[in-house]
């Protein structure tokens, strides 16, 4: 490894105290208008909410337009790709966990405390003392307070949406293969073809959520069930929406005619992230809709 | 060696510091970052300290004299939380983000740009927390834990800040873990094969990985707490079908990981420092990474520990005090290879040494607590009693924070290119050891005497050993105020400290000068 080349440590850069600060106005922005919305009352948390967002927004273009400019200009050595990939991994994996906190409360809330507050295991007097008109299912139509519900079928809409996000994840795939084969057209048409379908599904999705909330009932306030549908298709929605603006950013750079077989890491992480969005709706799909 | 030392020397011409404040804002040094990490976990180490002496002081009579109790309850919980995300876990980033490049002969950090967001969020999300108790009706005040339904139900209005301030946290954890992993993985020099890496790097490498595991659950859970709280969501209430115990679940698969990453990396500096002034080479070397590894591995097994009084079934209870009483197999390996270490070696005792002595004594009787809470009927009568709090402060405080200032006394001279004043250090180490252990011991026998914590008021027979605790806290507190004068002192002059100046010291941070050349290993060092 003598002949290994000099790792590039950017210089100073302004970037990341404008993210700092952009992150901070979020939070407090955040902070205060949940509290405003929830005490029905007037505030400036809404304001500062979009400032710390219009912050992030420069911060993310001017970090970029740095990065990109190295790149363009061949500075990232081999070593330091593979700096990007392991994060770029690294970072996936800690989503993966943060799903799976969510996960786990629908594992916990189907497993354990609903057949408990029946009187599962040895919860007999917790099901007699508590509620005793409750009775266990999934969905939880019926909560033990008496909150009532539909359950959302997995045929239609979330069927659908299924087919449409594993298409696309097979498209993103050719327009990868067509980048390390040097074949532009299909790398531009087959990543349109991504970036269409994830709109697609962004649409379906919000469709969705309008039935459900006017149709079924099925609102985010109407138990576990509720609780745990929309908080899990409501991330995955999150991280579709940043798939998708990644994606275009990738379709505008490529129309640039940015990336080569060699020099493609920002390509390959947008790919890796729509995959992981891909596999994350395939275990939502079984564990959320079809079981 | 000595044609690493001259590169460095050379390019150090080369190379001028940015200065002014931009130099800080605008960094991607990792020992500018580094830095700024020290200097922010000490502030912390302060103010967390500072709102332990209000609790404390409140605690020296029975009945109420000071605080209210809804801000002695304050009190509690931004303290337990300045202390683990303000103090500790900074702490360990800076010494991370100093040390690891220069142990592992890399240039910077893997991701320096990234390195600077991490750090300088962390101001921002303390900013966030801290304003929250100023507000109408204060701040969080359901304990470090944030157990539902009290952050949930009965909770300050302020509690979304709380939440958001977590978030913001908690990313800073991630990407700083993210750059170590992919620093140490990435970066090392050649011939710095992982199994010659020393333990300190091997130790937070490990860190960084249940960094990334448990953060996001973290996540996850103040994400529950804020829909519970704000939109009507019932994940942690019965009504609804979910269950407050199910936070707890939640909460501890994060918690219980992190304890491990706040001991694990002093693990690291303890196993640095032993061997360098026994002058003997660390007995057992791979015995101390696989044990690193089996206490990670199965710090994902036990959370449920801390559960014990929650009414889980008796199945679970056993699984979860034997996982747990197997973690004492892989610590005592560590211990034993300590004292090991030093048997029959040229030892002398200077502060750094002194420090890592009493943390090999003091964190043990900190484990040892922790085996009997691990023992199921037992923990029944100890469970949220002050023999809680002594077995989590001793291996908080004579454990983490110990290595810690162990970690600066032996470093100091690497950054600084000066000694510290070694008498200051050992009025210093003395005044500590014998302060904190006035401070927490006599809170084993509260707790067993059944005084339940986060309380501000107790029943009179509790006086005499909350009197003594608390003499002993003031004590601990003022002794700090040495280390922070040692410190400045240091930093300003004294004499001047030689590339190595510790004589059984070993590794590449002693083979450049001191202080460290801004940018050091631009070209890595070979490693036979």
């Amino acid at each position: 490894m003598a002949e290994q080349q000099s790792y590039y440590v950017p210089p100073s850069s302004p970037w990341p105290i404008v993210g700092a600060i952009g992150l901070g106005l979020i939070a407090w922005g955040a902070g205060s208008t949940v509290i405003n919305i929830s005490n029905a009352e007037e505030g400036y948390g809404s304001t500062v909410l979009t400032l710390g967002i219009i912050v992030m927004a420069v911060m993310l273009f001017g970090w970029f337009r740095d990065q990109i400019n190295e790149s363009m200009q061949g500075m990232h050595s081999d070593q330091l790709n593979v700096s990007y990939k392991q994060g770029m991994s690294w970072f996936i994996f800690s989503e993966i966990m943060f799903f799976a906190a969510f996960f786990g409360a629908l594992f916990y809330a189907r497993v354990i405390s609903i057949p408990w507050l029946d009187g599962a295991s040895n919860n007999a007097m917790t099901a007699e003392v508590l509620w005793p008109q409750f009775v266990a299912q999934w969905p939880l139509v019926e909560t033990p307070g008496g909150t009532e519900t539909q359950g959302m079928g997995w045929y239609g809409l979330p069927l659908i949406n299924t087919v449409i996000l594993v298409i696309s994840s097979i498209t993103c795939h050719f327009a990868h293969v067509g980048l390390e084969e040097n074949k532009r057209k299909q790398l531009t048409i087959m990543l349109g073809v991504t970036i269409v379908l994830g709109c697609i599904f962004l649409y379906l999705q919000g469709a969705e959520y309008v039935h459900a909330y006017e149709q079924l009932g099925l609102t985010l306030d109407s138990g576990i069930y509720g609780n745990t549908f929309y908080m899990l298709t409501g991330f995955h929605g999150m991280h579709v929406t940043l798939g998708t603006i990644m994606l275009i950013v990738m379709f505008l750079r490529v129309v640039k005619g940015h990336f080569s077989p060699d020099n493609q890491f920002a390509f390959q992480a947008t790919s890796w992230y729509w995959h992981f969005v891909d596999v994350v709706w395939i275990c939502l799909f079984v564990l959320v809709y079809v079981i | 060696m000595s044609t690493v030392v001259d590169d460095t020397h050379h390019d150090e011409h080369h190379d001028h510091k940015p200065y002014g404040i931009t130099r800080w804002l605008f960094t991607t040094n990792h020992k500018d970052i580094g830095s700024l990490y020290l200097w922010f976990s000490f502030i912390m180490f302060f103010i967390g300290g500072a709102m332990a002496m209000v609790i404390r002081a409140e605690l020296f009579q029975p009945g109420l004299q000071l605080v209210e109790p809804n801000f002695f309850n304050q009190m509690t919980t931004v303290h337990g939380l300045i202390m683990v995300f303000g103090a500790v876990m900074p702490a360990f980033t800076g010494l991370a983000n100093w040390m690891i490049p220069m142990m592992i002969g890399a240039p910077d950090m893997a991701l320096p740009r990234m390195n600077n967001w991490s750090f300088w969020i962390l101001p921002f999300g303390f900013a966030v927390m801290l304003s929250s108790l100023f507000m109408e009706g204060g701040g969080p005040n359901f304990g470090w834990t944030f157990y539902a339904p009290l952050s949930t139900t009965y909770s300050n209005d302020s509690t979304a800040f709380f939440v958001f301030a977590i978030h913001i946290l908690g990313i800073s954890s991630i990407m700083g873990a993210i750059n170590v992993i992919v620093t140490i993985t990435n970066m090392r020099a050649p011939g710095m094969s992982y199994m010659k890496m020393p333990l300190f790097v091997w130790t937070w490498l490990i860190t960084a990985f249940l960094l990334i595991a448990v953060m996001p659950v973290l996540a996850g859970a103040v994400t529950m707490v804020l829909t519970d709280k704000y939109f009507g969501t019932s994940f942690f209430d019965a009504a609804g079908g979910g269950d407050p115990v199910m936070f707890q679940h939640i909460f501890w698969f994060f918690g219980h990981p992190e304890v491990y990453i706040m001991i694990l990396p002093s693990f690291g500096i303890i196993s640095a420092i032993i061997p360098a002034f026994t002058r003997k080479r660390l007995f057992g070397y791979a015995s101390m990474v696989y044990a690193t590894a089996s206490i990670a591995i199965l710090s994902f097994l036990v959370w449920a520990h801390h559960m014990f009084t929650t009414g889980m079934p008796v199945f679970a209870e056993l699984f979860f005090m034997y996982c747990t009483m197997l973690i004492a197999v892989p610590t005592g390996v560590k211990i034993f290879n300590w004292v090991a270490t030093m048997w029959r070696g040229a030892m002398t005792f200077e502060a750094p040494m002194l420090f890592a002595l009493a943390f090999v004594i003091l964190f043990t009787i900190g484990g040892f607590s922790g085996l009997m809470l691990a023992i199921t009927p037992v923990d029944f009568q100890y469970h949220d009693t002050y023999f809680v709090v002594a077995h989590f402060h001793y291996v908080l405080v004579t454990g983490a924070v110990f290595s810690i200032m162990a970690a600066a006394y032996y470093w100091l001279p690497k950054w600084t290119g000066y000694m510290y004043d070694e008498t200051l250090a050992k009025l210093h180490f003395w005044t500590s050891l014998i302060s904190v252990n006035v401070l927490f011991f006599p809170m084993h026998f509260a707790g067993l005497a059944g005084m339940p914590r986060r309380i501000p008021d107790y029943a009179v027979q509790f006086a005499d050993v909350n009197q003594i605790a608390s003499i002993g806290g003031f004590a601990f507190g003022l002794s700090q105020l040495i280390f922070l004068w040692l410190v400045i002192k240091c930093t300003r002059g004294g004499e001047k400290a030689a590339a190595k100046p510790w004589e059984g010291a070993e590794g590449l941070e002693w083979t450049v000068p001191s202080p460290a050349p801004y940018h050091t290993f631009e070209k890595p060092p070979k490693v036979e």
